[in-house]
């Protein structure tokens, strides 16, 4: 029997509550979904672009949903701090899949910017949200087509034509449960042409002890010379799945960056599906991954350049250590038409412990001869003449592999065009490194009275 | 406060240290020269732990301790101090928190607290001076990007703030024009107390005419084949080590 069958029971049963919690768009694609689901399997562990993930087993377990949309009691602003608070932002809550009300966040943004609830967008803006949901994010993926038929909420972020959204908007996302608990949640992003923003999203767990899932699809527009930012900072327990796919299309000239960190997790798959679509696209895509203790962690990313004179940078980085597996496949895809492309593309990892285990693929398909491209993949230990330089200097060997550790990272830290999010970014791994992984709590960690104090 | 005895060690298997001995006490600056491939580095690399090498026999104590027991950073917490004829680049890692981890380690060993920001800060820009360190040099990475004569002045800056009692430096003239060899001679000679001693590995009678050694080793095919005072370095100049690589072979055969 299928994992998914269990979801599709729960959609036909429960259609009308689901739908009576949601609205618009959200609800019109259902019946659509539930029939890509139906004739669907999922992917095997070990099949092409799952190798190292089983998502039979991550969706298997029977999760609570919280589809008849009761509140949750909690205020996510009150029983929550983030560990980026210097950080001056336009800040919204995500509770499970419930947006959280933001109206001292809102007063912060230029007129005609909409960041909100996806459910309360598809009721009050439906020709907006009918025009851009589920244009990208396919049906014909399992993971996707599970979010569309059973998600009800999540944001809906626009920003119109010619607007520069100057703070940066922070989106802090809590799952927590008593009982093992699936969170559905969707975000569509749209920016006009020549809009701008940037956008920070910071994935927590409360709760250590709860089997959490977070099932998220993300889409996002980039019109013609529109600049957008993502970060995406996962901080979760090691009982928390997350799979994320993420759907981009760029226009002519735009200029996105998209970086994963993935800073405490227990078994994540994030998947970016980038298209660069009209000439001139610029995408820079880093990714960071600290894995220790048993976590796993599978990066997916496909790049495809569909039309001449755009730009790709990848750049994507491991530590593995312990028992914990890092993998990572790197696919570039280059149209027949696509001439003057640039794709770059980087992996490299460091593996500390026999037990820690990581697989790189990159896959490259050009069909056109005018390009530059290249990628590069390597795994390697620390270096045993700078372990003996520094400990010559005094350095016991622990800090030496602190050191090379925070130092390995360095030049993704250096990506990031937020230099407040840089410098917070550059503390967070030095403290990741530095501290005991096990003792991390999202909400009482030793970590956050230090930058506390340190603020 | 240095004594090594009989000291064998190998790499992959091969022996290149092969028997040596030697003295260092308190205030002395001894030279080690010997053509390239004598085993130089070596036993230095040695003398300061690095795992690559296996002592295989011998003895070597530093300030009357086993300094073969001892880890490399406790060596140097102890005030034993390399300066490497290579020395290694490390990016990402910036030279004010390598430094800082250095000095910081070392104080905790020594039980005392760790140092202020200000305090190092004014500590690092004190003994920049003694070398003629650019500032900007100090927030690079660790000799990432630095110049041959950079990395040199580099480790006579590290080893101006760790002060240690003894100090080895590998062929730390070697690629130096005349300028940078007398700012380097001049740092490690600002650095020269009664307390503290030195062993400058080299190969060029230059260096000597800026730091002054008592005493002169050669050592060749790992063992230290003639030990004399300064005049020793003016011959080797003048005659090279083919005379003295004879005299010792000789010497060996009767
Ligand atoms: N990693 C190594 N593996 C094997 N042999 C080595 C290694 N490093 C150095 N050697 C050998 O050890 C000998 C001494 O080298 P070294 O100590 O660097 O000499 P010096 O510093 O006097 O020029 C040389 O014959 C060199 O080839
Ligand atoms: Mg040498």
């Amino acid at each position: 029997m299928n994992a998914l069958k269990q979801y599709i029971d729960l959609y036909l049963a429960n259609r009308e509550l689901i739908d009576r919690g949601s609205a618009g768009a959200l609800n019109a694609l259902r019946p659509a979904a539930c029939e890509a689901l139906s004739v669907a399997t999922l992917p095997r562990k070990g099949s092409e672009d799952y190798e190292h993930t089983d998502l039979s087993a991550i969706l298997s377990p029977d999760f609570g949903l919280n589809i008849a949309r009761r509140h949750l009691a909690i205020d996510p602003a009150q029983s929550f701090s983030c560990r980026v608070p210097s950080l001056s932002t336009a800040l919204f809550f995500l509770t499970g899949d419930t947006f959280g009300a933001a109206d001292r966040a809102r007063a912060q943004l230029p007129e005609g910017v909409i960041v909100c609830s996806l459910a309360h967008a598809a009721r009050e803006y439906p020709q907006l949200v009918d025009r851009y949901y589920g244009k990208l994010a396919p049906l014909s993926n399992p993971l996707v087509a599970l979010n569309s038929m059973l998600v009800q909420d999540g944001v809906f972020i626009y920003v119109p034509r010619g607007v520069k959204v100057e703070k940066p908007l922070q989106l802090v996302s809590i799952l927590n449960g008593e009982i093992p608990m699936m969170a559905v949640r969707r975000l569509l992003i749209v920016l006009e042409e020549e809009a701008e923003a940037r956008l920070l999203c910071c994935d927590h767990t409360q709760g250590a002890d709860t089997p959490l899932l977070n099932l998220q699809t993300i889409e996002i527009h980039a019109g013609a010379r529109s600049r957008f930012d993502l970060y995406e900072l996962e901080e979760s327990s090691r009982l928390t799945s997350r799979l994320s796919s993420l759907y981009l299309a760029m226009e002519a000239d735009a200029n996105l960056l998209l970086d994963g960190i993935t800073l405490f997790n227990g078994r994540t798959r994030n998947e970016y599906h980038c298209t660069l679509s009209e000439p001139g696209a610029t995408l820079r895509l880093l990714g960071m991954g600290i894995e220790d203790d048993s976590r796993t962690l599978d990066n997916y990313t496909l790049i495809r350049h569909e039309a001449p004179g755009c730009y790709s940078d990848e750049l994507m980085k491991y530590v593995v250590e312990d028992n914990a597996t890092g993998a990572f496949s790197g696919r570039i895809y280059v149209a027949p038409g696509a001439s003057k492309t640039e794709a770059y593309q980087a992996n490299r990892n460091m593996v500390t412990t026999p037990g820690a285990r990581m697989f790189s693929k990159p896959q490259l398909e050009i069909y056109n001869d005018d390009v530059k491209c290249s990628h590069g993949t390597a795994i390697g230990q620390m270096d045993e003449k700078q372990l003996f330089y520094m400990q010559q200097r005094g350095l016991s060997l622990p800090v030496a592999h602190t050191l090379l550790k925070q130092a390995f990272m360095a030049d993704v830290i250096e990506g990031v065009r937020l230099q407040p999010l840089r410098d917070r970014l550059r503390m967070l791994v030095d403290m990741r490194f530095a501290a005991n992984s096990s003792d991390h709590d999202c909400n009482t960690c030793a970590m956050q009275e230090q930058t506390d104090s340190n603020a | 406060m240095l004594t090594v005895k009989d000291l064998h060690a190998t790499i992959g298997g091969k022996e290149i240290l092969r028997g040596i001995n030697l003295e260092v006490h308190p205030g002395e600056v001894h030279a080690i020269m010997g053509p390239n491939g004598s085993g130089k580095s070596t036993l230095s690399m040695v003398l300061a732990g690095n795992p690559a090498y296996e002592v295989t026999h011998g003895e070597a104590t530093f300030r009357g301790k086993n300094l073969l027991e001892m880890t490399p950073d406790v060596r140097s917490h102890e005030g034993l101090f390399l300066g490497f004829q290579y020395p290694v680049e490390i990016p990402g890692v910036s030279m004010v928190n390598f430094m800082r981890a250095a000095i910081n380690e070392k104080r905790k060993y020594l039980g005392e607290e760790p140092m202020s920001a200000t305090e190092f800060l004014k500590l690092m820009r004190e003994k920049r001076s003694i070398v003629d360190l650019d500032s900007k040099l100090a927030s690079r990475s660790v000799n990432e990007g630095f110049s041959g004569g950079e990395k040199k002045r580099n480790e006579i800056f590290q080893m101006a703030m760790l002060e240690p009692r003894l100090a080895i430096l590998d062929e730390t003239d070697s690629g130096l024009d005349v300028d940078a060899l007398r700012i380097v001679a001049e740092g490690v000679n600002k650095l020269r107390t009664p307390e503290n001693a030195t062993i400058v590995i080299t190969h060029y009678q230059r260096l000597l005419d800026y730091i002054k050694p008592q005493i002169i080793h050669v050592l060749y095919k790992g063992r230290i084949i003639k030990t004399a005072g300064p005049e020793l370095a003016l011959e080797i100049e003048e005659r090279g080590f083919d005379h003295i690589i004879r005299e010792a072979e000789n010497a060996e055969k009767s």
